[in-house]
């Protein structure tokens, strides 16, 4: 196969990075996906934008301030509610810290 | 038929005591039971509250106290605004038993105008793609050829509006989500100036591109849904407080005078020639009105959708971080320890376009490519927002193809590439944060409608609405229906205990 412009170590490497796991057979296919998008994106290569501010927005953003008013939160039962395990008051979730 | 009025027609025959909102929520859910097996565009329907709202508008139109032009008009939610208590799934099966324990702000603000909502409508995952194939549920039809896709993601936004099964609808637009599906189906879709409306419970995709904006059956009815939901939010900082105008107010000054660019680079090559005819006699149209047209140039057009697709994955690769079965959402099971559970929970619970839009947003992002694709598509990004602010300097609008061509088949578009070509003629509105609106300009041969885009200077949605307007009223393309579903028989818009 060649000179494609992604590796596989590299789509494992941004697997790991987005906490995604991909099965073996999804690997190859993925780096050819990804490919043919980066191929398209090289076309950016193609502009000049020495000294050219970035846009991160559109609309100039500016701190917005408010009092630092306590207000009440959403009631507890309630964000626990969606929780695919909670456990009390608490969010469960699998070990953490090595044995 | 009670379905087939505009949501201002609607409004007026409640004022009329003409008809009910009551009677309006049953002949639009007996339309949903008719064609919605076709169209597929509801991912919910919530029938018991829609005639719990319906009694209420009832009850103040009883008592002389109508709340204003929407009280009683049935809509519908594209399924990433939050609804308080009602399941909301962006789309995605890793939000399948997601229920929200607060609204929208869009959502309350619309439930405080009085409109009915019908139910939650199918999208892309995550608002990530063209045609609604990217569902993780379902594919939704296009109500005028049932084997084609309604476009994306807002798609069932679009189609229900199209099909009859709400007056209007709420989608969002981060690409081309609002525009591209209402050329598709034959709606009127606007997208507002980022910073319009404010996004505060709104599923999150890319957060400097996402806007929220209407679907309605006529310009006047997108105007009457913006009105509603236009303006800051306390619980938004990037929804402004520039003052809303009444839009509908606007609405009859009609084209004369204005200055209207054509921009030669949204003619492309490969664009079907139905669609350029259409867009062009739609132009010759608002000359005809008093528009004064131009030729504007967008050099850096051909690049918005490479910068794009570094921009809004890189976003929603960081946006979709939360999704880690923890708080709400699927948990796979499974996981040895959290990172291993993290992996296997978004494996199972994403579908193939979110994860490719993930990788390649972290791609981006990740040390030695930020500064090559990252950082450059930023700059691009500039490029094209100077592109819009120099033709602006010289026009008040520009009118162009919402899209290069019409809705295409379900399945044509399998090479993720193809699909994402499809928004070339949007994307560059979201990088430049400007409003765009989608009305119908006409068909093709074999009946597919065809879109034209009007475009405007930040915050003067005012002017892309009269101008849509007034095109709108010279031409009848808004006034033609999809053929769907058994005839219309009596059962239609009858009253049940």
């Amino acid at each position: 196969m060649g000179e494609l412009r992604i590796t596989l170590e590299e789509v494992e490497h941004v697997a790991r990075l987005a906490r995604l796991e991909l099965r073996p057979e999804d690997k190859e296919r993925m780096r050819r996906e990804l490919d043919g998008i980066l191929a398209y994106i090289d076309k950016l290569r193609a502009l000049d934008v020495d000294g050219v501010e970035p846009t991160s927005h559109a609309v100039p953003l500016t701190n917005i301030m408010r009092d630092d008013e306590p207000r009440p939160s959403l009631p507890r039962d309630e964000m626990l509610a969606n929780a695919p395990d909670p456990h009390g008051d608490f969010f469960r979730v699998p070990k953490i810290i090595e044995d | 038929m009670l379905t087939e009025l505009s949501l201002s027609e609607l409004g007026e025959r409640f004022r009329r005591r003409e008809v009910t909102p009551t009677e309006a929520a049953l002949a639009y859910l007996d339309r949903i039971d008719a064609v919605d097996g076709e169209v597929r565009a509801f991912l919910m329907v919530t029938r018991e509250q829609a005639l719990a709202q319906a009694a209420a508008s009832d009850a103040r139109f009883h008592a002389g106290q109508p709340r204003g032009p929407l009280d009683g008009v049935p809509i519908a939610l594209k399924d990433l605004f939050c609804t308080r208590g009602i399941r909301t799934t962006s789309g995605s099966k890793i939000l399948e038993r997601f229920i929200p324990p607060y609204d929208a702000t869009v959502v309350a603000r619309l439930g405080e105008a009085g409109a009915v909502v019908l139910g939650k409508l199918n999208m892309d995952e995550f608002a990530m793609g063209s045609s609604t194939e990217h569902s993780g549920f379902f594919t939704t039809r296009n109500p005028w050829d049932v084997d084609r896709v309604p476009g994306g993601s807002s798609g069932g936004a679009s189609a229900a509006v199209a099909a009859g099964m709400a007056a209007a609808s709420l989608g969002t637009d981060t690409g081309g989500s609002i525009r591209q599906p209402a050329a598709f189906c034959g709606t009127v879709g606007f997208k507002p100036t980022y910073g319009r409306v404010s996004r505060y419970g709104v599923i999150a995709f890319a957060s400097s591109l996402d806007q929220v904006g209407p679907f309605g059956r006529t310009v006047e009815d997108v105007a009457l849904m913006l009105q509603v939901i236009a303006g800051a939010d306390p619980m938004d900082s990037t929804a402004v407080a520039t003052p809303v105008p009444d839009y509908r107010a606007e609405l009859g000054r009609g084209v004369d005078g204005l200055r209207i660019g054509i921009p030669s680079e949204y003619f492309i090559d490969g664009m079907s020639p139905e669609v350029e005819s259409a867009v062009r006699a739609a132009i010759a149209t608002l000359e005809r009105l008093g528009a004064r047209t131009e030729p504007v140039s967008l050099p850096h057009t051909e690049y918005g959708l490479a910068a794009y697709y570094v921009i809004a994955p890189a976003e929603a690769s960081s946006n979709l971080a939360r999704y880690d079965g923890v708080k709400y959402g699927l948990r796979a099971p499974g996981g040895k320890d959290l990172i291993e559970m993290y992996a296997k929970t978004r494996a199972a619970g994403f579908g193939d376009e979110v994860k490719r839009r993930i990788m390649l947003g972290t791609y981006a992002l990740s040390a030695g490519y930020y500064d090559a694709y990252y950082g450059r598509a930023l700059k691009v990004r500039t490029l094209v927002r100077r592109d819009f602010q120099e033709a602006f300097e010289r026009v008040n609008l520009i009118a162009a193809p919402t899209t290069p061509g019409v809705a295409f088949k379900l399945g044509e578009k399998a090479d993720p590439l193809s699909m994402y070509l499809n928004d070339v003629l949007t994307i560059p509105v979201n990088l430049a944060g400007l409003p765009g609106i989608s009305v119908p300009a006409g068909f093709t041969g074999g009946g597919l409608p065809i879109g034209l885009q009007l475009i405007g200077r930040a915050f003067d949605e005012a002017t892309v609405l009269r101008a849509a307007h007034a095109y709108e009223r010279a031409t009848d393309w808004h006034t033609r229906r999809p053929k769907l579903g058994p005839t219309p028989g009596p059962n239609l818009g009858k009253i049940r205990p």
